[in-house]
């Protein structure tokens, strides 16, 4: 057993955390400082500026642009990012569609779209999920009706996180309604966001910004070359892309930044005169979230090193999902609290409360959706019941 | 042991359930968010000719002359649709003046509100207070034959809107100290008061209120100069018993509104209410909210007993056991709503921002189970 990073990782890490501090540009480290929400146009200036160095996409391949780290420099440096508070990319190009694509695409759609996402120049949103179409997902409706040289879509995606941005999407439509299983009448298809048809229309969260999207198809024609791997066997391409980077999950790095936030607080704030983190009480109460992402942490080393060893991250990873965002948001709630009356405040209004306080009530609020998107917890407890305990 | 309502009673809640559901359904909060106001002055008015704003006050204002157990009753239904108009705000301004004024005060002061022409507002939180009622520092000096007061309090419910404010001043003692304490009640209109509305997360408006060097007469002292201290206390339980008392409306609401909503979706082909795995997380909901119904008695009966020891400890029980349960009901309740659960355009994220709010003012559970643990009864017998 050794716990720890070799001194090597560890000089990787040093060099990681050096690069960031550098390279963050100064209106975006002032952000950061403040746990400051950044607008979709930051995030997109930060990506170019990993873009640059080549550092967008570790987890790809080297000869499509990734950086050839293992898991456990590709946990270090994320966890770095996370931890220097720097903004958080879109998931959608660099996390899913890219790995799919680099695992199932033909080589034509490898040089069309990799580049563009790996630059940040074309930005992606993922539509999956759709009114009648959740958990359950393989129930899912979007036609896609085969036309000889192209597809014509019809349907709706809803929760489309960002649509509004994106310039594509990539849906698991139904090519064939008479399949015996519902999974198998799939296909991942691409889709242009501004094809003549698709629609989308932000919805308000409760963080009270428009995260995510309606998103509908009326009669759009797609090319046949936007559908990646074999016809019908999008929903095997979908479940092995869950399976992708499943040791980054727990989001470490963010709750450990959500717990140094929640320690600035509570040095700045004063109660009977004296920095609420001087009060035992207090102290103890962050302690008590500190000690589970201790465990959490290792449980995601272990994983890592189990990665290291080759093993490919089995239904383990639903463990890291579960408390990872359970401490998530039990952050949020002890960073509310420690703000005390201040949590009455909601947001954008300069001067009502301190500036790191400004932006924890709408993170309060939306991550309440961390529990239920990327397969909601209940689902994880059903795979862990299943998968790993055997329960029938 | 008699838990039951009077006639009385029941036919107030009946009158309370009966206008929620027919005129002040969610949709009415959820237009007066953006206005500048957040309530609408005609319902208040409404409330004020059926009795409900002077329930607990004496007829001699025009009040019902009865108690916080009815005060309670009409807070908890009005919790049910998040109804916006500034009641608890008034119920603990308007018992400063009905315990502390002189009859001339009540009349002039309370009157008006109990009307449903006018209302008030409570100022106590200041920036260092961090939920302690006598933690103060705006002061009172005397100025000829009245006060200058000058200072800085922060989350003045409704107290954008509120034509006069209940607030406290120090003319004596150190910061923290019981002693030396008044409350006085000031025009929004004078001179040298400001006030900022803020929005607060659930969609209502407070006011980050300002004295700067405001002159009253002393026919605006409440009672005795530097005698306030218990009487802070005593409004502090009460608007505490009253945030309870709504956050079991809410409650309700979300237990009801998510049990419907498991008969109602289908996933997997079934209604998700059949996953055994939610039907006991709502049991759980169900059993949680039964708890916060109970306490909510318990602080309608107990919020103004003379017994300060027993009035503190029950109040807050009351406050700590609700939290707990709102936290988990209305957490539990976005979570079995899946996405839509995280919508502004869906309810429940509204009920969960309410019960945020109300678990945190007028103390939250930290301060209540501190302050649970260091009364006698605490240690008594042991
Ligand atoms: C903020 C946010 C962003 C999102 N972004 C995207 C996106 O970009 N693209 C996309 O395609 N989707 C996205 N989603 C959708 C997300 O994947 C779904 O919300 C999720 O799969 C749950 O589906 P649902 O909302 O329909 O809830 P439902 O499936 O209806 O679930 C309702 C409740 O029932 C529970 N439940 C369901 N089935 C079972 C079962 N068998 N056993 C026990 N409990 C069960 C669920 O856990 C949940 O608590 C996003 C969601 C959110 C909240």
């Amino acid at each position: 057993m050794d716990l720890s990073f070799s001194p090597e990782e560890l000089a990787f890490r040093d060099e990681v955390r050096a690069w960031i501090k550098s390279a963050l540009p100064p209106h975006l480290a002032a952000k950061a400082e403040m746990d400051a929400e950044f607008t979709h146009a930051e995030v997109m200036s930060w990506h170019k500026i990993l873009a640059g160095k080549g550092w967008a996409a570790p987890h790809w391949p080297k000869e499509v642009g990734g950086t050839g780290w293992d898991a456990s420099r590709r946990f270090l440096f994320s966890e770095e990012l996370e931890l220097a508070g720097t903004p958080r990319l879109s998931p959608f190009g660099l996390a899913m569609v890219g790995p799919l694509m680099i695992q199932f695409g033909n080589d034509a759609q490898k040089k069309r779209y990799l580049p563009k996402i790996l630059s940040g120049e074309e930005v992606w949103c993922q539509g999956y999920s759709e009114p009648n179409a959740g958990s359950d997902l393989a129930s899912l409706a979007l036609r896609a009706e085969d036309k000889g040289d192209h597809f014509i879509l019809n349907g709706q995606k809803t929760w489309t996180t960002y649509a509004q941005y994106a310039d594509w999407i990539f849906v698991l439509a139904r090519t064939n309604a008479e399949a015996k299983k519902k999974q198998e009448g799939i296909s991942f298809i691409l889709c242009e966001m501004k094809s003549p048809g698709v629609t989308a229309k932000p919805f308000l969260t409760t963080g009270g910004t428009p995260a995510f999207c309606e998103t509908w198809f009326e009669n759009v024609r797609v090319p046949k070359e936007n559908l990646v791997g074999e016809l019908n066997q999008g929903w095997t391409y979908a479940k092995a892309l869950l399976g992708h980077e499943r040791t980054l999950v727990a989001g470490i790095g963010i709750s450990a930044r959500a717990l140094l936030r929640a320690k600035r607080i509570a040095r700045d704030t004063l109660a009977g005169g004296r920095p609420l983190l001087d009060d035992p009480v207090i102290r103890t109460r962050i302690a008590t979230l500190e000690v589970r992402l201790d465990a959490l942490r290792m449980a995601n080393y272990r994983a890592l090193a189990g990665a290291k060893l080759g093993h490919a991250p089995g239904p383990e990873s639903s463990i890291l999902k579960l408390r990872g965002t359970e401490i998530q948001q039990g952050c949020m709630d002890l960073l509310m609290f420690l703000m005390g009356d201040n949590s009455l405040s909601w947001f954008n209004e300069p001067g009502v409360v301190p500036p790191r306080e400004q932006w924890v009530a709408p993170g309060f609020n939306y991550l309440r959706a961390a529990t239920i998107y990327a397969g909601s917890n209940e689902i994880q407890k059903n795979i862990i019941a299943k998968m790993i305990l055997g329960l029938p | 042991m008699n838990f039951d309502l009077t006639e009385d009673q029941t036919l107030l809640v009946d009158t309370v359930r009966e206008f929620v559901k027919k005129e002040s359904p969610v949709e009415r909060m959820r237009k007066l968010r953006s206005s500048e106001l957040g309530w609408d002055k005609a319902v208040w008015k409404k409330m004020g000719e059926l009795g409900w704003l002077g329930v607990m006050f004496p007829e001699s204002v025009g009040g019902a002359g009865m108690t916080f157990v009815e005060a309670g009753l009409i807070v908890q239904e009005l919790g049910t649709t998040l109804v916006p108009e500034p009641i608890i705000p008034l119920f603990v301004a308007g018992s400063a003046i009905a315990e502390a004024g002189s009859a001339e005060q009540q009349a002039r002061f309370l009157a008006p509100s109990v009307a449903g022409d006018q209302s008030l507002a409570f100022a106590f939180l200041e920036e260092q207070s961090r939920h302690d009622p006598h933690s103060v520092r705006t002061h009172a000096h005397p100025a000829g034959a009245g006060y200058r007061l000058r200072g800085k309090k922060r989350w003045v419910l409704s107290g954008h809107a509120a034509d006069a404010i209940v607030v406290s001043a120090r003319s004596s003692g150190d910061e923290a100290s019981a002693d030396g304490l008044s409350l006085f009640v000031v025009d929004r209109s004078l001179p040298g008061v400001s006030v900022q509305p803020v929005a607060t997360m659930d969609g209502q408006k407070a006011a980050l209120l300002e004295l700067a060097d405001v002159e009253v007469g002393a026919d605006r002292l409440l009672g005795g100069v530097g005698k306030a201290g218990p009487l802070l206390s005593a409004l502090m339980d009460l608007g505490a018993a009253a945030t309870v008392c709504e956050a079991s409306g809410i409650l309700q609401t979300v237990l009801w509104m998510t049990r419907n909503y498991l008969m109602e979706r289908k996933q997997f082909n079934v209604a998700i209410g059949s996953f055994q795995a939610l039907q006991h997380r709502t049991v759980d909901m169900f059993v949680e909210t039964e708890l916060a119904k109970s306490v909510a008695m318990l602080a309608m009966i107990k919020a103004q007993d003379p017994d300060a020891g027993e009035r503190r400890r029950a109040i807050s029980a009351a406050k700590a056991s609700i939290i707990e349960s709102g936290a988990f009901v209305t957490r539990q309740g976005i979570q079995l709503h899946g996405g839509i659960g995280v919508t502004d355009e869906h309810d429940v994220g509204l009920y969960f921002k309410r019960m945020h709010i109300l678990a945190t003012l007028f103390g939250d559970d930290a301060f209540h189970l501190a302050r649970y643990a260091s009364l006698p009864s605490f240690s008594a017998n042991v």
